[in-house]
């Protein structure tokens, strides 16, 4: 677990030109995207969702099959958009700026959008699957891409040069040295792609907004089923399959992956404690699978002769310094293009009201403030119980696995049950967004304090029990800094999260009711209801720039005071 | 020595970094032939820039300036005659021993069937076989080297590039490989035309090599040739060895130079800065001590190197630095305390940074350092402030480098004083007054 949350450095880049023209293009995007939607019919009837639990496998494998596909293209994205960043300069300096602004920017509040646009073009039935997959996609391709890029920049400079010596052309070099360098990390952060991907598919199978209903048949919608209709049996049965799907992938795909993956550590030193899986034992003593491993091999190496036979030796080993004109036309076709979308954006802009541009400044006020509450409940649980865990291995040894299984169920599942609780309560709708929020990105800083407390050195540990300092000393001189760096990569991890949560808390429909609280995930949801087009596209920039301005002015800040006053070594 | 029958031949080779006031010249005019049949040892201080040199032969680095002509043709790219033993080995770790020796057949071309029987061949050959199926972790340091002979002999290159290729092994598997290797050469088994080696260990140098090209650094260059006619199996104990051994240790450890020469200029100024050797005082004293403790309060560098147990780089730093502040003379390979020297060996942990303080302040670099201070605002100065102000002399790195040394030396004399928190130098006011001409 502390691999899936070692504090990351964020690049240490200020404000610079290229986020400009990264937001601009994500808002022509987006007004592309809205010009498609007017042509959505303005009701939609989505599939029929039985709640019988037999029909649960079939569900799940639709859930499975719809990450399934959406991870593929995330990892085949990933492995062109990385490598391609990696070996030119030029292509670089466009995509790592680019790249950076997109993982900041909330996914969710795309979905709308997409939804819309594509549900105007192609069949409703289609549409809402591309939907989904786009979306899982847009949360799972940031971090693959990142993990791929860094590793490929940061081989080790002889077995760089031994490739080229040795002349191995792309395909060869890609095989033997950048795959397997770069396994671990992909593994790792395949992990951490499909933890975060859950969440956004259980949101895309269960939208609904207004006259809409993009459902698809899945998980996510059988828990939305289940709550509309208050069954409590379904609702337990619908969990439980989705905690036994997360639970079976984790032990028959990840673990054996880990397992198998130990093979690609660097260190000639044999690792103290490598991870092990019981699956993978039984699959390498397994005769069944020896046998196809048979079978496999010469399709294999068959394979392998093609992609010899076509790729070319790099440009290192060549020396031929081709111009990038590939990239200066892209460029140009981009910029052109840019231009035009801009100028329409900024042309539906313009139809927004001075009423409406109102309610998004209160609306953000209000989902910020929500932000705030749910980091510091967060923080407030998280904490104690992070140290006392931290610090207590017995305590940990129970609690730890615990923890995990309870991070691994998306918010986004259980949203409709708790509605269905605390909905009557007084300001049940503020509680239950909040307690959304809260679900989504608690387990992100709670994961981080237990680091943090474990990497609190023993020694400063028994200098302050020696020193006698009162409880609020120990906390103020010893546990709140050595805790701080981590705290804050959980933090800024949890209020991406929150963010993103706000499109669905803030506003639902439930039992043919809806519920909304202020807030610009609800115009948001709102604009999508209604059909106001150019509400939808404004609301969704305000959000997008303002939680990239935060990133850039609160959190990198805050990062950078963490790295450089309250890093222990 | 006529280089009209050449392998490789390099013509006025440069290497520079960076541009303007942060230029930093690598390899400055570089000439250099190798001749078929030929084993050259490149040997040199690191930085003398040799692995680069070794880099741009085998055209994995392209020179700033200059010619790498190869069988009198200019090679674009990667020359594919050739081929490097690597210093650290370069070997995949998660590929087989056999696999690790495949993989460069294959890139060449090999059918899959011969690749198989060549990779058993040669592993054979260097004595690897029954290790096919081994993974380079479980080897030793001197099996994994192997497999790096193994896997550049199978490329079948005319030059064979070594970078170091012993020097991250413990000394037995140094010394075995070093003889196998010569076996191989001088046997003519290996298809190979030449062999380049790089190398800072001199007696390597001289019982492997014809011709040992010897390299100076601040500019890297070459400062000497020394022919090796020794017959082999070379006997180290023999005169002749030893004399050849002599040789190169003189002109490595250099010769004492007059003073202004040898002290450089103050940052900024025309001429040369000096750059502190980046020493810690606790070894130089060390070094001082045991040194005097001989009867003539000589030794010989090469002698001192094994007594000792540093290796050679450090151990020039050290000579270097003693020279520099005039507690040593170095003369034939030889380092001789002077009068100062002796007194320093022999006197107290105050009466050292005494003498220390005294010796340092004549250096232009600590001379312009204090004036610095003396002339800013509450006598102190931001650390990066020096830094780039020394950046004309030096690259950012070196810079930031000689900063570190500065303040190591100044705070051991109480010269100076540096705040870690703030980043801030300061003269050490607890020190008596200064005086205002050194």
């Amino acid at each position: 677990m502390t691999g899936l949350f070692a504090v990351q450095q964020p690049t240490q880049r200020r404000f610079h030109w290229g986020d400009v023209i990264v937001l601009l293009g994500i808002s022509v995007f987006l007004s592309i995207g809205i010009a498609l939607a007017v042509h959505t019919p303005p009701a939609l009837r989505g599939p029929e969702i039985s709640l019988d639990p037999y029909i649960l496998p079939y569900y799940a494998g639709l859930s499975i099959v719809r990450m399934a596909a959406a991870y593929l293209l995330s990892l085949v994205f990933a492995l062109l958009y990385g490598r391609a960043a990696a070996h030119n300069r030029h292509v670089e300096q466009v995509l790592m700026p680019l790249l950076d602004v997109l993982q900041s920017v909330p996914i969710l509040s795309f979905l709308p959008v997409v939804l819309l646009s594509l549900s105007a073009v192609l069949p409703q039935k289609v549409a809402a699957e591309l939907a989904a997959i786009v979306l899982i996609f847009t949360s799972q391709a940031w971090n693959l891409v990142f993990a791929w890029y860094q590793a490929l920049k940061t081989i080790p400079h002889e077995l760089d040069e031994a490739s080229s010596i040795f002349r191995l052309n792309n395909w060869l070099r890609f095989k033997t040295l950048e795959l397997p360098f770069a396994a671990i990390s992909l593994i790792w952060n395949s992990m951490m792609s499909w933890a975060g991907g859950w969440f956004f598919l259980m949101a895309a199978e269960m939208f609904t907004v207004g006259q809409r209903d993009f459902r698809l048949p899945g998980l996510g919608a059988y828990l939305r089923a289940a709550a509309d209709q208050g069954e409590l049996p379904a609702i337990v049965w619908g969990v439980g399959a989705l905690v036994c799907v997360i639970v079976a992938l984790d032990q028959l795909v990840w673990r054996p992956l880990l397992a198998w993956s130990v093979r690609f550590k660097l260190e000639m030193v044999a690792s103290e404690e490598p991870p092990t899986s019981w699956f993978y034992d039984v699959l390498r003593s397994s005769r069944l699978i020896g046998g196809l491993r048979e079978v496999w091999r010469p399709a294999a190496a068959r394979c392998d002769t093609l992609c010899m036979s076509w790729a070319a030796l790099p440009d290192t080993v060549r020396q031929t310094r081709r111009r990038p004109w590939g990239v200066y036309l892209s460029a140009g076709i981009g910029s052109l293009l840019l231009l035009y979308g801009t100028s329409r954006a900024w042309g539906m802009l313009l139809l927004v009201p001075v009423a409406q541009w109102g309610a998004i400044l209160w609306g953000m006020g209000a989902t910020l403030l929500r932000v705030f509450v749910t980091l510091l409940l967060t923080m407030a649980w998280t904490v104690p119980v992070g140290v006392a865990t931290g610090t207590k291995p017995r305590l940990a040894a129970w609690l730890q696995p615990l923890a995990q299984i309870a991070a691994s169920v998306p918010a986004t599942a259980l949203f409709p049950v708790f509605v269905l609780v605390v909905l009557h309560l007084p300001g049940g709708m503020h509680i239950a967004a909040v307690l959304l929020m809260l679900m989504g990105t608690q387990w992100y800083v709670l994961f981080n304090a237990i680091a943090g407390a474990t990497a609190m050195p023993q020694d400063l540990q028994s200098t302050a029990r020696l020193l006698q300092l009162s409880r609020w000393e120990r906390w103020r001189i010893l546990i709140l800094p050595a805790l701080f760096p981590y705290l804050i990569t959980g933090a800024v991890t949890a209020s991406g999260g929150a963010w993103n949560a706000s499109i669905v808390a803030e506003y639902f429909d439930f039992g043919g009711e809806t519920h909304a609280v202020i807030g610009v995930g609800a115009l948001i949801a709102h604009a999508t209801a209604a059909g106001d087009y150019p509400l939808l596209l404004a609301a969704t920039l305000a959000m997008i720039l303002t939680v990239s301005a935060i990133n850039r002015l609160v959190w990198r800040r805050l990062y950078r005071l963490a790295a450089e006053r309250y890093r222990l070594e | 020595m006529s280089p009209s029958h050449s392998l490789v031949e390099l013509r006025h080779i440069n290497q520079e970094y960076g541009t303007g006031a942060h230029r930093f010249v690598a390899l400055q005019d570089v000439n250099l032939y190798l001749q078929e049949g030929e084993f050259v040892a490149l040997l040199g201080p690191s930085g003398c820039g040799k692995s680069t040199l070794l880099r741009i032969i085998t055209g994995l680095q392209q020179p700033t300036a200059g010619q790498v002509l190869y069988r009198g043709q200019p090679v674009p790219g990667v020359n594919p005659h050739t081929t490097i033993v690597f210093q650290t080995f370069a070997l995949f770790p998660w590929l087989t021993v056999q696999a690790n020796v495949e993989v460069a057949l294959k890139a060449h071309g090999v059918a899959p069937e011969q690749r198989a029987r060549r990779a058993v061949d040669l592993l054979d050959k260097v004595g690897l076989d029954g290790f096919e199926t081994a993974f380079p972790r479980e080897l030793s340091g001197g099996m994994r080297q192997k497999v790096g002979f193994a896997r550049a002999l199978a490329v079948e290159p005319e030059l064979l590039c070594l970078d170091e290729p012993f020097s991250a092994l413990d000394v037995l598997s140094a010394e075995s490989l070093r003889g196998e290797l010569l076996e191989l050469w001088t046997s003519g088994a290996l298809p190979t035309k030449a062999i380049l080696m790089v190398t800072h260990n001199i007696e390597e140098a001289t019982l492997l090599a014809d011709r040992i090209v010897v390299m100076e650094k601040g500019p890297g260059r070459v400062v000497a040739e020394v022919k090796v006619d020794l017959p082999h199996p070379r006997q180290r104990k023999a005169a002749p060895f030893l004399n050849v051994m002599d040789h190169v240790y003189a002109m490595l450890a250099g010769q004492t130079q007059p003073e202004h020469v040898e002290m450089g200029t103050a940052p900024g100024e025309a001429g040369k800065t000096r750059a502190l050797p980046p020493i810690a005082i606790s070894d130089l004293a060390g070094l001082l001590e045991h040194v005097n403790e001989t009867t003539t309060h000589r030794a010989d560098i090469y002698k001192l190197a094994t007594d000792l147990k540093v290796d050679l780089d450090a151990l020039l730093r050290l000579t270097e630095t003693a020279e520099l502040l005039g507690f040593a003379t170095v003369a034939q390979g030889d380092i001789t305390l002077t009068p100062l020297g002796e007194t320093f060996a022999e006197a107290s942990i105050l009466a050292r940074k005494e003498i220390f303080a005294t010796r340092i302040r004549r250096l232009p670099m600590f001379k312009w350092l204090l004036a610095m201070l003396r002339a800013a605002d509450k006598h102190q100065l931001d650390r990066d402030v020096i830094s780039t102000a020394l950046e004309l002399d030096f690259t950012p790195d070196e810079a930031a480098h000689q900063v570190e040394v500065a303040i190591n030396w100044g705070r051991y004399a109480e010269l100076l004083a540096y705040d870690d928190t703030s980043e801030t130098l300061s003269l050490d006011t607890s020190s008596p007054a200064l005086p205002t001409s050194c």
